[in-house]
C-alpha cells in the first residue's frame, strides 16, 4: 500500500517537474519586464507652443458629457485660482485642467495641460482589489464603476494626483477621470476629444513609439528650445502622455522626484513574502507547539471544568 | 454595580442557581438580577450616560451621512482620499487588536497557562477591534454594500488592499471561532464549545498566519504612496515590518490598559483568579512588549539609514518624528525598564498607555498628518471626528456589554461555587421532581 502510494507520488512528481521543464521559459522572463503594449496609443504635449486657451477643457466637457463649469471656458481668472495653496486639479466635473505657470527660465507664462497621464503599468490598477480598472491595448487605462466599491486605494497610489471621485452622491459614487476618450474615440482610431480641438497643435496624438521619436527629433532640433527630457518616458514606467518643455518641468509644475520603476515594484517585496509566509507558518508554529509543550502538563482548561460539564 | 456587591449581590457566573435550576436567558442578559435592580443599576451608572449622549448626537450624524453621501460629512477631498475614518479606525483599531494572536500564540502554541487568566480579555479585545474596524470602513466606503466584491464578484489579487479584505473577513471569522467558546459557555452550549476546542491549534496558527501578513499589508498600502507619504515614516522595503512589529507591543500593551480599566471600573466582574494574577501578567506583558518596542526602534532606525534620510531630521518634520520616536517608543522603553526592575505595576501601566498613544501617532502621522507633506494639511470635517467618536463609543459600549455577560473576565462555572457534586446531583433530583425550587 505504502510502496504503491509512494510510486504515484514520484511519478506525480516527475510529470510534474517535465511539464515545469516544458514551459516556455523564454517568454515568461520577458514578460517580467512590462513596458506598455507595443502599439499603444499616446499624446504629446508640447508645453512651447501651449497658448492656455482652455480650448481642451471645453472639448473634454462637451465629448464626456459634464456638468457645465462654474466660470465659461473662455474665462482666464480661473489660472489664479488657489485652493489649499494649489493649482487647480483634475476634478470629478473636469477631467484636464490647464494651469499657468511663472519661470524664471522663460519671460513667457507657461501652460500645462494635466490629464490622466495613462501608465503603462498603471498604479491606480495595481492597488485595486476588484480589478475595476483596464489598460487598453490602445493605452488608455479605463474604469469599471459597476464593480468598484469606492475604497479610494486608487488615489492614494496615483502618483499624478489625477483620480477624482463623486463623493456627493450618496447612491452610486464613483471615481472620475479622463479615459482618454477610449470608448467613444480612441477604440476607433480617432484621436481623443482634445487633441483633436487644440488650435496651437501644441497636443499630438499617435503610437507612443512614435511620439517618443518625434519628442527627441524637436529636441535635436532645437536643442536651445527644449529640456533635454521627455517627461512620461521613464516616470513610474513610463505613461502614455509625454510632455515637452521649455522651462525646468518642476518650474511647470510637474513633480520631477517621481521613480523610474513602476509603483508596483515597491510592492513587490511584501507581496513575495506572501506565499513564503502562507507556506512555512503552519510547520513553523504547529513545530513551535510541540516543542514547547511535548510531554509537559497537558492544557488544564481552567475557563470551565469539563467534568462540571459532562455531569 | 459597586452598590449591589456591598449588598451582597453577586452577578451571575454560573449556568445554574443556586438551588440548582438553570437560568434562562433573559435572566442571563441582566446579570441573574431583577429587572428593578438591573435597570436602576444601569441608571446610576454615569458612564453609561456619557455613552447615550454621545450616541444621541452622533447616530443621527451617522444617518445623515448614509442619505447624503460622503460629500456630506467630509471635505470630498481628492488629495486626502482617506480621512479619519480611515486612518483613526482602520489604521490604528487593527495594530491595537493584535492581542488576540499574541495571547493565543502564548498560551495555545507555547503553552504557557500563566497567561490564561487574561487570554480571552486579549482574544476578546482583538475581535472587537477587527469588528469595529470594519464598521469604520464601511462608513467610509463609497458603496459599503460591495464590501463583498472581492471576495465573490470581482478579483484583483495583485492589490495588497485584495490581501487586506481576504486576510481581515477570514481572520474575523477565526476570532469569532475563538471567542465562542466563551459564549457557549455562557448560553449553555458544551457540546459547541468542545467541538472549537478541538481545533483550537489550528485557530491560532491560522490567526499567526493572517495577522502577520494583514497587518504588515496595511503598511504595505502606504508604499503604494512614495511620493506622498513622508520620506521619514515611507519605507518602500521594511513599511510591512514597521507596521507589523509595532502592531506586537500594541496588541500588548492594549490589553494591559484594558485590563487597568476593568480592573478600576468594573472589578466586580473579575474573579480572583483573575485579580490575583493581574499584577503579575501585566508585567510579563510589559516584558514582551519592551522586546517587540525596542525592535521596533531598531529597524525605524535601520530604515532611515536605509534610505539614508538622515538629512530630514533637521527639519520640521524631523523634529515631528523625533517628538514621536522619543514620546511613543523610548519613554515607554525607559518606564518599562524601570518599572519592570523594580516591579512597579502603575508605572508598567503608564507606560501602556503611552505606547498606545504612540502606535496611534504613527498610524495618523502616516496615514493622515505627514501624507501629502508637499502639497498640504488637512483638518477633517467635524462631522467626521463626530462620526468617529460615535463609533467608538458604540464600540466601547459593545465591549462593556460583553464583559458585562460573557465570561471573560471570569471563569463559567456549571454550578454556583458552594455547591458540591452530591448537592448538584440532589438538586437535580429535585428538579426532576418537582419544578419548585426549595428555597423560594
Amino acid at each position: 500500500m505504502c510502496k504503491v502510494s509512494r510510486r504515484r507520488f514520484l511519478a506525480g512528481g516527475l510529470a510534474g517537474g517535465a511539464a515545469v521543464m516544458l514551459a516556455p521559459a523564454k517568454k515568461a522572463l520577458a514578460a517580467g519586464n512590462l513596458t506598455g503594449f507595443p502599439d499603444g496609443m499616446g499624446a504629446l504635449v508640447d508645453l512651447t507652443r501651449c497658448v492656455g486657451c482652455r480650448s481642451c477643457e471645453a472639448a473634454c466637457n462637451r465629448e464626456q458629457n459634464l456638468p457645465a463649469p462654474d466660470q465659461s471656458f473662455d474665462d482666464y481668472s480661473v489660472f489664479d485660482q488657489v485652493k489649499h495653496g494649489q493649482k487647480r486639479r483634475p476634478s470629478e466635473n473636469a477631467y484636464t485642467v490647464v494651469n499657468r505657470y511663472e519661470s524664471q527660465s522663460s519671460d513667457k507664462p507657461v501652460y500645462r495641460k494635466m490629464q490622466c497621464n495613462h501608465c503603462n503599468e498603471p498604479a491606480c490598477l495595481t492597488s485595486c482589489f476588484v480589478g475595476a480598472y483596464t489598460k487598453t491595448a490602445e493605452g488608455a487605462v479605463t474604469y469599471n464603476d459597476k464593480v468598484c466599491v469606492g475604497c479610494r486605494n486608487c488615489m492614494v497610489a496615483c502618483p499624478f494626483n489625477v483620480p477624482a471621485y463623486s463623493y456627493s452622491d450618496p447612491i452610486n459614487p464613483m471615481i472620475k477621470k479622463c479615459i482618454f476618450c477610449y470608448d467613444s474615440r480612441v477604440k476607433h482610431g480617432m484621436p481623443p476629444a482634445c487633441v483633436e480641438t487644440c488650435p496651437t497643435q501644441a497636443l499630438m496624438f499617435g503610437k507612443r513609439d512614435d511620439l517618443l521619436k518625434i519628442a527627441r527629433a524637436r529636441i535635436d532640433r532645437e536643442p536651445g528650445k527644449y529640456v533635454d527630457h521627455i517627461y512620461g518616458e521613464t516616470e513610474v514606467g513610463g505613461t502614455s502622455w509625454l510632455y515637452l518643455s521649455g522651462v525646468p518641468f518642476e518650474d511647470a509644475g510637474f513633480d520631477t522626484s517621481l521613480q523610474k520603476e513602476p509603483i508596483i515594484n515597491n510592492v513587490k517585496d511584501f507581496l513575495g513574502t506572501v506565499p513564503m509566509v502562507l507556506a512555512i507558518w503552519p510547520a513553523l508554529f504547529t513545530g513551535f507547539h510541540l516543542l514547547a509543550t511535548k510531554g509537559k502538563d497537558h492544557h488544564e482548561d481552567s475557563h470551565a471544568d469539563e467534568e462540571g460539564e459532562e455531569s | 454595580m459597586k452598590l449591589l456587591a456591598e449588598n451582597g449581590i453577586k452577578p451571575l457566573d454560573a449556568g445554574q442557581r443556586k438551588d440548582g435550576k438553570k437560568w434562562n436567558l433573559i435572566e442571563k442578559l441582566i446579570l441573574g438580577l431583577t429587572l428593578d435592580q438591573y435597570i436602576s443599576q444601569v441608571i446610576r451608572n454615569k458612564f453609561n450616560w456619557i455613552l447615550a449622549g454621545i450616541m444621541a448626537i452622533g447616530i443621527p450624524f451617522i444617518i445623515y451621512r448614509f442619505i447624503f453621501g460622503l460629500g456630506s460629512v467630509t471635505h470630498s477631498s481628492y488629495d486626502y482620499p482617506w480621512g479619519l475614518f480611515l486612518g483613526f479606525g482602520l489604521f490604528c483599531m487593527v495594530p491595537l487588536s493584535a492581542s488576540g494572536f499574541m495571547l493565543g500564540t502564548t498560551v495555545e502554541i507555547f503553552g504557557r497557562h500563566d497567561f490564561e487568566p487574561i487570554e480571552r480579555l486579549a482574544l476578546l479585545n482583538g475581535l472587537l477591534g477587527y469588528l469595529f474596524a470594519v464598521v469604520y470602513l464601511l462608513v467610509d466606503l463609497g458603496q459599503p454594500w460591495r464590501l463583498a466584491y472581492p471576495m465573490v464578484y470581482s478579483f484583483g489579487p495583485a492589490a495588497v488592499l485584495f490581501l487586506v479584505g481576504w486576510h481581515v473577513a477570514t481572520y474575523l471569522s477565526v476570532q469569532v471561532a475563538e471567542v465562542s467558546t466563551a459564549f457557549f459557555e455562557w448560553i449553555g452550549w458544551p457540546n459547541a464549545k468542545k467541538f472549537i476546542r478541538k481545533g483550537t491549534i489550528g485557530l491560532t496558527v491560522s490567526g499567526i498566519i493572517l495577522s502577520t501578513l494583514h497587518q504588515g499589508a496595511l503598511g504595505a498600502l502606504f508604499v503604494y504612496a512614495p511620493g506622498k507619504v513622508h520620506p521619514l515614516w515611507y519605507s518602500a522595503s521594511f513599511q510591512w515590518i514597521h507596521f507589523f512589529v509595532s502592531s506586537i507591543p500594541g496588541g500588548l500593551c492594549m490589553v494591559i490598559a484594558v485590563s487597568t480599566i476593568v480592573m478600576k471600573t468594573m472589578s466586580w466582574r473579575c474573579d480572583d483568579r483573575f485579580k490575583d494574577n493581574i499584577d503579575d501578567i501585566t508585567l510579563k506583558l510589559a516584558k514582551g512588549a519592551s522586546m517587540g518596542l525596542i525592535t521596533y526602534l531598531v529597524i525605524k532606525l535601520i530604515a532611515v539609514a536605509h534610505d539614508n534620510e538622515w538629512v530630514y531630521l533637521a527639519s520640521g518634520w524631523g523634529f515631528w518624528w523625533l517628538i514621536e520616536i522619543l514620546g511613543g517608543v523610548v519613554t515607554p522603553l525607559v518606564l518599562f525598564a524601570y518599572g519592570l526592575h523594580h516591579r512597579l505595576v502603575r508605572l508598567v501601566r503608564i507606560g501602556a498607555f503611552i505606547t498606545i498613544a504612540g502606535i496611534v501617532l504613527n498610524r495618523l502621522n502616516t496615514a493622515l498628518i505627514t501624507f501629502n507633506w508637499k502639497l498640504y494639511q488637512e483638518i477633517p470635517h467635524i462631522s467626521e471626528i463626530i462620526i468617529s467618536i460615535t463609533i467608538f463609543a458604540i464600540y466601547i459600549t459593545t465591549y462593556r456589554f460583553i464583559l458585562n455577560r460573557l465570561p471573560i473576565l471570569y471563569a463559567w462555572k456549571a454550578q454556583p461555587q458552594e455547591a458540591t457534586v452530591t448537592e448538584t446531583a440532589a438538586a437535580r433530583e429535585g428538579q426532576k421532581t418537582s419544578e419548585v425550587p426549595a428555597g423560594a
